[in-house]
Order: C-alpha cells, then structure tokens, then sequence
C-alpha cells in the first residue's frame, strides 16, 4: 500500500491541470479563462499549501508514518501550483509588461505579498532533495519553517485581493491557524515535558 | 447632447430590416407573452428571457465595435444578491420573479408613487444602443442595450427644484435572493447619481439586450446603463427611484469609502487601491487594451465635471 501511495498521489495531485486542460479543449473556461486559471492556480496552491502543513499533526495525532513520506511531494506540487499561477499572472495577464509588473508589486499590496510569498517558496523547493538536506543539516529545518510564513502570506494574499466577500479566504484563514495553533500547542508540551528533542515542522 | 451628422453611420451599423422591421411596445411583447401564457404555458424564466423586444437602433448611441458574445455577456456577471462568483447569477437569478414587478418613485418629485412595470414603460418608444461596458475589476464588453433615456423618465413625474440627486435601489428578498442571506453588502443594493448624470441623453434605462427581455442575470426587469461610469454604477432589478437633495450614499461607498467615491467615473488615471485602472481586459480577448477616459465617451460627458478634481471626487 505504502509503496503506491506516492505515484497514486503524484497522479491526484496533477488532477486540477488535467481538469483545466480537459475544459480547455472543451471550451469551458467561461468568458474570461485567463481569470479561471489564475483563480485556479493560486486556489490549489494553498490547498496543497495546507495540506502540506497537515502532514506533521497527522503524523503527530496518530502516530501514522505515511504523512512525512508525502510532505515533500505535497510541498513541491504547492511550488508547482504557485509557479503555474506566477506565470499565468506574468505571461498571459501582462505580457511581461516589466514596467506594469512593477509597480502592480510596488502599489499592490496583495500583490507585494503574493511575490514575497513565492520567493520565500522558492529556496523550499529548491533544497528539497536529500542532498541539500544533507548539506544544510540542522539549518535545513530552520529555513523549512518559512513555509508558516509563505501560508500566512498566500492567505492574505487572498483576503486583500478580495472585494467584499471574504469567505473564502476566512476559511483558508481559519484552516491555517488550526494547524499552527497545532504546532504551538504540541511546542508547549514538549517544552514543560522537558523533552527539547521534537520539534515540528 | 451628441448628434452625428448622417455621414458618420457606417451601413454595417443599421440592424438589418428583417430584425427591426416596424416599431413595437414593449407593451405588446407583454401582451403576446400572457397570450402564450394563457394557451397554458408556464411562466418559465427562459421563455421571459427569451422574449423579443422590438427596438429601433440609435446608431449615434452606438460603439463601432465587435459585441462581447451573448453567452458570455449573460454567464459571466456581478450581481452579489445571487451569489459572488461570476457564475453564480447565471446559475441561481431563475429565483427572482420579475412579473409582477412595480416601482416606487418617490423624494423631491411632483408626482410620487408605486407604478406597476408596464405603467413606467408604457409611454416610452424602445431603442438599441451599443455601450461598452468597464468593470472596476479590469474588464469589459460591448453590449447592445435596448432601453429608454432615464431622462425621459424621470421628467414625467416632475421633479422639484429640490431634487439634486437621484438614487435607485434594487430589490432586497431573502426568498428570490440566496445572496442576501450573507452580509456582503448593507443590503439592499443602492447607487446614485447626480440630477445632470441621470438626465444625460447617454443615461438609459434598460428592459433588454440582444434585442430580448433582460435575463435575470443582467437585472431584470429593468436595470441602469451607465456607460462612462464603472460597471458597479449601473444598479440592477430596480424597486425604488428617490429623488433627494443631499448625496447618496452607494452600497459601495459604504462596504469600502476608500475604495469607491460617489462618481466612480472610469478614470485610467486614478487607480483602485488594489488593482490598475490603466488597462482592461476585454471579454474575448487575450491581451489588454488601453483604458479610455470616460470609458470612451469623454467628448459627451467631460463637461459635466469641469473645475473638479476628478483624484479627489473618484
């Protein structure tokens, strides 16, 4: 079972751009697909943003091996995702229109912090490998917590790009914060345990 | 007032004759629709949206340029009482009954009043127009309104010397509209505008598009079409015209005052905080297109606010 969880998961995961390909070719974006796909793009990635920061309360709740054994690929497909959403803003929303892009990041503030966000992602993604682990030993972790500040950054991302209606992002919000809430309640409890050996990530 | 000398209409402006071949009230679509209505149809929102309007084509009033295709003017809208996602008053505006529909003028005016739908349009000939149309979110379309100046209207129930503004209100009913049941706006929808932009000629009121009843979707049965102003002006499914003496304030206005003034005039100068007014995407199309002051209609409208600073009164 352990040994195809990972490709059936790597094939889930590629699901939402199999699905915007397939209404692609059926003409099915609506009237404004460029819209439906950075909506989509960005979507995704804090679905698999948060998933991602699932994996070590799942691990921690019920003692289960597998979620550690996913984080990465999650992690990635979440790097995947904002990539896509990146350049689909870049590419087909401003025709790499430098001089636009620049000040959309200087007056826009959810779009300031949409950018920080996916450059603090990026070092993630690129010291992925077992390698760099290796290389970077203890620090790895360290630099591994930004990923609580690209969540809390891709969240608000959202909520300052909304007009009246903050639902959607509420619920990401209200998601995020259970999971480090997590994180800090599980902090406490190793630290008055007087164990300093756990820490999560 | 704008008045094109005759040479200007392209012949590829003049709707062909088998569409609009003779003048019709809106009053006699109504009459053939209760007849169909009587032989035992059912009062289906697709039979409504499919009602043809007889409209003569004002070709002074109309853009030279490509109509935003009909599905995509009628699936993809902003209409928060049904929901906020694009599609979501394509799929949940069947609900709103727009028959019978009355509408309530009321304020600083001579003869104020609740007046059934078919009493406001009765007087009123039905023209086509084809407006662009700017949303404050970056995009647009080109649409081909059939309606009456507002004008038109609201000088038949007199308003007084008083009357300085005018503000229109949209339905509020939780039972036809699943939107309301969330606070996203201080319901009902409100909008304004001042008494010389409501008597403006390029000021409509419209019952249809695509030569048809509005469908729900687009503010059936009757909306404003404010062509130079941002798209959120042109309020939808109205119930209430007031005339006041001091200035509305807008659902908008309200929900964000930093965000959205009281003119909302399509200005690629003075940006939305959060997004650029300089350029739009139109319905269709890939790339972006430069914004136009006044959305275009600059040489009608710019005189109705000479000596204001349009940074200041966005």
């Amino acid at each position: 079972m352990t040994r195809s969880l990972k490709p059936a998961l790597f094939l889930v995961c590629l699901l939402p751009l199999a699905w915007w390909f397939w209404l692609g070719f059926q003409q099915q974006l609506g009237a404004n697909p460029i819209e439906f796909i950075t909506h989509g793009t960005g979507d995704w990635t804090l679905r698999l943003l948060l998933l991602t920061l699932l994996m070590t309360p799942l691990k921690r709740g019920f003692g289960w091996a597998w979620p550690l054994r996913v984080r990465r690929m999650l992690g990635l497909f979440a790097f995947f995702y904002a990539t896509l959403h990146l350049f689909t803003y870049l590419w087909l929303d401003q025709f790499f229109d430098w001089g636009e892009i620049g000040r959309d990041i200087l007056e826009r503030p959810f779009i300031t912090l949409g950018m920080t966000g996916y450059v603090l992602l990026l070092p993630l993604a690129l010291t992925s490998t077992k390698a760099m682990m290796k290389r970077l030993g203890r620090n790895w972790k360290k630099l591994h917590h930004l990923v609580y500040l690209v969540a809390t950054l891709g969240v608000l991302h959202f909520w300052w790009l909304v007009k009246a209606d903050v639902r959607e992002p509420l619920l990401y919000a209200a998601l995020l914060g259970i999971l480090l809430l997590a994180r800090l309640y599980w902090a406490r409890l190793t630290t008055r345990a007087g164990a300093s050996s756990f820490r999560g990530a | 007032m704008l008045i094109r000398k005759p040479t200007d209409i392209l012949p590829s402006e003049i709707t062909p004759e088998s569409l609009y071949r003779q003048r019709r009230r809106f009053l006699q679509g109504g009459l053939a629709l209760g007849a169909t209505l009587l032989a035992g149809g059912l009062l289906a929102p697709a039979a409504r949206a499919a009602r043809a309007l007889e409209a003569v084509k004002n070709a002074a009033f109309s853009a030279q340029e490509d109509l935003t295709p009909y599905q995509d003017v009628t699936s993809y809208n902003n209409f928060y009482e049904f929901g906020t996602r694009k599609d979501d008053p394509a799929k949940h505006a069947h609900t709103l009954r727009t028959e019978p529909w009355s509408l309530t003028i009321e304020g600083e005016v001579a003869k104020p009043g609740t007046y059934t739908l078919e009493d406001i349009l009765k007087p009123h000939a039905l023209e086509e127009r084809i407006y662009r149309l700017r949303c404050v979110e970056g995009w647009s379309m080109v649409i081909p309104w059939v309606g009456f100046p507002l004008a038109d209207l609201l000088q038949r129930f007199e308003p007084t010397s008083r009357a300085r503004y005018v503000e229109f209100v949209t339905l509020r009913d939780p039972e036809q509209m699943p939107g309301l049941r969330w606070p996203v706006l201080d319901w009902p929808y409100v909008e304004g505008l001042r008494m010389d932009e409501a008597l403006h000629p390029l000021t409509l009121l419209a019952v249809g598009l695509y030569g048809k009843a509005l469908p729900n979707q687009n503010g059936a049965p009757i909306r404003l079409v404010v062509p130079w102003k941002y798209g959120f002006k042109s309020i939808k499914s109205i119930v209430t015209i007031r005339f006041r003496e001091d200035q509305p304030t807008s659902s908008w206005m309200a929900a964000a005052p930093r965000e959205y003034g009281f003119y909302s005039n399509v200005n690629p100068e003075v940006d939305h905080p959060r997004w650029s007014q300089r350029r739009e995407r139109r319905i269709g199309e890939i790339r972006k297109r430069d914004t136009l002051m006044f959305n275009g209609y600059g040489e009608q409208v710019a005189q109705l606010y000479q000596g204001m600073d349009l940074r200041k009164h966005f």
